[in-house]
């Protein structure tokens, strides 16, 4: 029996999980699939925003702000990348200019220092390679970006480190109330927890339903993105914006923390939450809008493609609230989700408290986490040529907490394959560690758990 | 800091070859640094024979041919290191490399080849939509799954891409078990060999369908299936000419990537056709004592003239060292026109010997005449039956010609005959 179990181990649930391990309290997340942060978690801008966009006085307004000023302090806790590099928003015609007049006064309003609107002369300044269109900006010196499943990932490992238990390819089927506590259940086992966390992401409504609260919608939205090679990445200083619109922030153009550029996404409705192609129609779209801000953009160099799904709410604001008996629901955390995690972590700890979970800290709670050392000329064997990624991180990805089963999941812990080659040279080679370490057999290797086998077996072994 | 003559970087048919040039030239303190397990590069998964009949006047398989190397290197006993990853090649010709145990190291050159060989194309490069499922490989990472490891990538397949390894791997996986649906080409012409085309698809009932691109693929786990459809003149797809097949892999012959992050860490200037080094006659490259050869200067088509390149690369750089005073040079450069899509070398030095030129034209073209000619007159002509981007060109041009060229200008002219 657990205190809490927290369902969806996206970058809510694992801060969520971080948060608690600070107590005296035994905690599970549940994810359905085999590693953490695979929904929106492992594909979005990785931007945290300066807080100017969302209205006044709503949630997404509120705990961005708050989030966005703790996350500094929690990436270095955490050992993982953060770059403070201010955001621009580019007004292109008098009405944009209004617009970012508009959002400077709520950005004010909403408690985000230092904004400025500025004039083509100073843009041009800040960013020589924006396009000669561009009449002014918005200047939000607060912006920042992170690699977002770097942190979901650092953020689990470290509550686990501190105690809290991590059950994947556990997709939550039935939630029970018995007496004082609850049974959740998957196919194939179940479990119990006193309370339950529910931050399943794109399926929020179908577990909260399971607890028999229909009070809300998910759908998804998909947005699109392409990311060049790492030679491109200085293209932009500053996260480059369009002026808002009701569907979302627009294409954006930005550097990564990793140092490859960044472009999308895009915005559409659809119906099936797990449709996370990409589209003709959609690298298009990506395309033309990054190309209307930063007209000198090498498309040559686009290294990949890929789609996240974001969890649109139909309330409009973020949903963290009560819900039946000793259950929370955090759901339609879209933009400026990431930005605020940390800010809802401490949000739904207040909850708990009021529903009299008894918050007792530990004494022995650490809140750091290192796994590498930042001097990596002892690291040995080469594996993953483009991103320079040892044998020795990939072992250590491996066997250090959140496990690492499959190729995907080495690859956002390591980086091995996310360069410029995309694992062609290093991919086979990371399936033979993944089988050497997990003692299983090479054709059992699978790119992201399920039947996403890389091999179907030996040689002459086809019948 | 440890001083090395040379270091040559890659332990390929290139490197392997530069390096016993280098050794029959003079030069005795060298490194040859590779980051595989083995010398010989990606000839030890090229398990097809095919190799060395210009060189060797044999047929031999790709192990066979890189051996033909690697004798020579264990008898000269050329030091190398394997598993050593060059991080970094400074302007002044220091090389830092990762080992296997302990720190990474960093030694001074007197003078550096690079061949470090090349990358396939992926498909994010290609912007394919769809899905990501598994079962979406380059033909190279293929061909090591089946010929170095032993595991079969998937049993019902469709390529992309005509170049060479994918028409190599259509008939590997067929003699495997597998069934390969369809090669398609974006191009109204293959990129590989003819040879490669008859042995490989022809022989084994394979459909080459030219014009044609992968425009989906499906699948969420494993790959189901491509859509394909036909493309126009300017090589986007015909709405209405989509065509499903249903397969469990995929796989990318679809271009190579000189790997030049390290020419560029050292400032060097690159073509940007080839995405190799600028090189002259005697394959050094913008800087000084830095020569380059092989795939990572431009992509060959054959071993053979790969070999023959690194040797020209390793007397260069061994007569470099030997001789290190030297003169400012006249600079002539090679001039592309219509329908020639590179020329190397791209500039010759005060040439002494015969320069062998190589070149790829940009379209399919019959019975055409080349002609060289600087500003006043042609210097050399040749004609030529049939040629194709895929398969690359080369010209003698002999040093008497070269040296009384007027002015600092070579044209390169493909003309109807």
């Amino acid at each position: 029996m657990y205190d809490i179990a927290i369902i969806g181990a996206g970058v809510v649930g694992v801060m969520i999980a971080r948060e608690l391990s600070k107590y005296n309290l035994s905690i599970c997340i549940l994810d359905k699939e085999s590693d953490v942060s695979m929904g929106a978690s492992k594909a979005n801008s990785g931007i945290i925003h300066a807080g100017y966009d969302a209205k006044c006085g709503s949630l997404k307004a509120i705990l961005n702000v708050k989030g966005s000023k703790m996350m500094k302090q929690i990436t270095e806790e955490l050992s993982v990348k953060y770059k403070n590099n201010g955001s621009l928003v580019i007004g292109y015609t008098d009405e944009d200019m209004s617009a970012i007049s508009e959002l400077y006064d709520r950005g004010v309003k909403n408690g985000v220092e230092g904004l400025e609107v500025i004039d083509k002369m100073k843009l041009k300044q800040l960013e020589p390679n924006i396009s000669q269109n561009a009449i002014g900006a918005l200047f939000a010196p607060t912006g920042a970006i992170v690699c977002p499943y770097e942190l979901t990932v650092a953020a689990i490992g470290n509550a686990m480190d501190n105690g809290a238990a991590l059950k994947l390819e556990f997709e939550v089927k039935s939630i029970n109330l018995l007496n004082d506590y609850y049974e959740i259940s998957s196919h194939k086992e179940t479990m119990k927890a006193k309370y339950i966390i529910n931050a399943a992401g794109l399926y929020a409504d179908e577990v909260a339903r399971m607890a028999g609260d229909d009070s809300f919608e998910i759908h998804p939205r998909k947005g699109e993105y392409l990311i060049l090679d790492k030679e491109f990445g200085n293209l932009t200083k500053h996260t480059i914006f369009r002026v808002p619109s009701k569907m979302g922030k627009g294409i954006l153009v930005s550097a990564t923390v990793d140092g490859n550029l960044l472009l999308g996404p895009t915005s559409e409705d659809i119906l099936d939450k797990e449709d996370k192609s990409t589209t003709q129609i959609g690298m298009s779209k990506v395309i033309h809008g990054a190309l209307d801000n930063v007209p000198d953009i090498p498309l040559k160099s686009v290294i990949t493609s890929f789609s996240g799904l974001r969890a649109v709410a139909d309330r409009g604001d973020f949903i963290i609230e009560k819900s039946k008996t000793n259950f929370i629901n955090i759901a339609g955390i879209e933009s400026p989700g990431l930005s605020a995690s940390p800010a809802i972590a401490l949000y739904v700890v207040e909850l708990l408290g009021e529903m009299g979970v008894s918050l007792t800290p530990k004494t022995n709670f650490k809140p750091n986490r290192k796994i590498f050392a930042a001097d990596k000329s002892k690291y040995g064997k080469i594996i993953c040529r483009c991103e320079h990624i040892s044998e020795y991180e990939i072992v250590k990805a491996i066997h250090t907490n959140p496990p690492a089963t499959n190729v995907d999941a080495v690859k956002r812990r390591t980086r091995s394959g996310m360069g410029r080659c995309q694992g062609g040279f290093c991919m086979p080679h990371v399936v033979e560690i993944l089988a050497r370490e997990l003692n299983i057999n090479f054709e059992e290797v699978t790119k992201f758990g399920g039947n996403s086998k890389i091999t179907i077996g030996k040689t002459k072994g086809i019948s | 800091m440890k001083k090395i003559d040379l270091v040559i970087i890659g332990g390929g048919p290139a490197g392997m070859a530069a390096a016993v040039s280098a050794y029959n030239n003079g030069i005795k303190d060298i490194l040859i640094l590779e980051r595989e397990e083995s010398l010989g590069g990606i000839l030890q998964q090229c398990i097809h024979n095919g190799f060395g009949l210009h060189k060797f006047k044999e047929e031999l398989t790709g192990p066979e041919y890189a051996w033909k190397y690697e004798k020579q290197v264990f008898d000269l006993k050329i030091p190398f290191r394997l598993n050593a990853m060059v991080m970094n090649i400074s302007a002044d010709k220091q090389v830092t490399f990762a080992c296997e145990q302990g720190e990474s190291q960093t030694v001074q050159a007197k003078a550096i080849i690079l061949a470090m060989g090349c990358r396939e194309r992926s498909r994010g490069a290609l912007n394919i939509a769809g899905t990501r499922p598994a079962g979406i490989y380059t033909a190279g990472t293929a061909q090591k799954f089946v010929n170095i490891m032993g595991y079969m990538p998937g049993k019902r397949i469709v390529i992309l891409g005509s170049g060479d390894i994918g028409l190599i791997m259509a008939r590997r996986m067929t003699i495997e078990g597998a069934k390969v649906e369809a090669v398609c080409e974006i191009a109204p012409y293959s990129g590989g060999l003819t040879r490669n085309i008859v042995q490989c698809l022809n022989d084994f009932d394979i459909p080459l369908k030219l014009s044609h691109t992968v425009v989906d693929i499906h699948g969420k786990e494993r790959v189901t299936g491509v859509t394909i459809a036909r493309v126009d003149q300017n090589r986007k797809p015909i709405s209405g000419t989509e065509e499903y097949f249903a397969c469990d892999t995929l796989l990318l012959s679809v271009g190579l990537i000189p790997e030049n992050e390290l020419a560029k860490s050292a400032g060097i200037a690159l073509d940007k056709v080839t995405g190799g080094a600028v090189v002259d006659q005697n394959r050094e490259t913008s800087k000084s004592g830095i020569f380059a050869c092989g795939n990572v200067l431009h992509v060959h088509d054959l071993v053979d003239f790969v070999s023959e390149e690194a040797e020209l690369a390793g007397h260069s750089a061994a007569k470099y060292i030997l001789e290190s005073d030297k003169q400012a040079e006249k600079e002539i450069t090679f001039q592309l026109t219509e329908n020639i899509s590179y020329i190397v070398p791209q500039m010759l030095h005060s040439v002494q010997n015969d320069v062998i030129v190589y070149f790829r034209v940009a379209n399919i073209f019959k019975n055409v005449i080349i002609e060289v000619r600087d500003d006043e007159k042609v210097l050399y002509k040749k004609n030529i039956k049939k040629a194709a981007p895929g398969e690359m060109e080369c010209i003698k041009l002999n040093k008497e010609i070269l040296r009384d060229i007027r002015g600092n200008k070579i044209y390169v002219e493909l003309k109807q005959r």
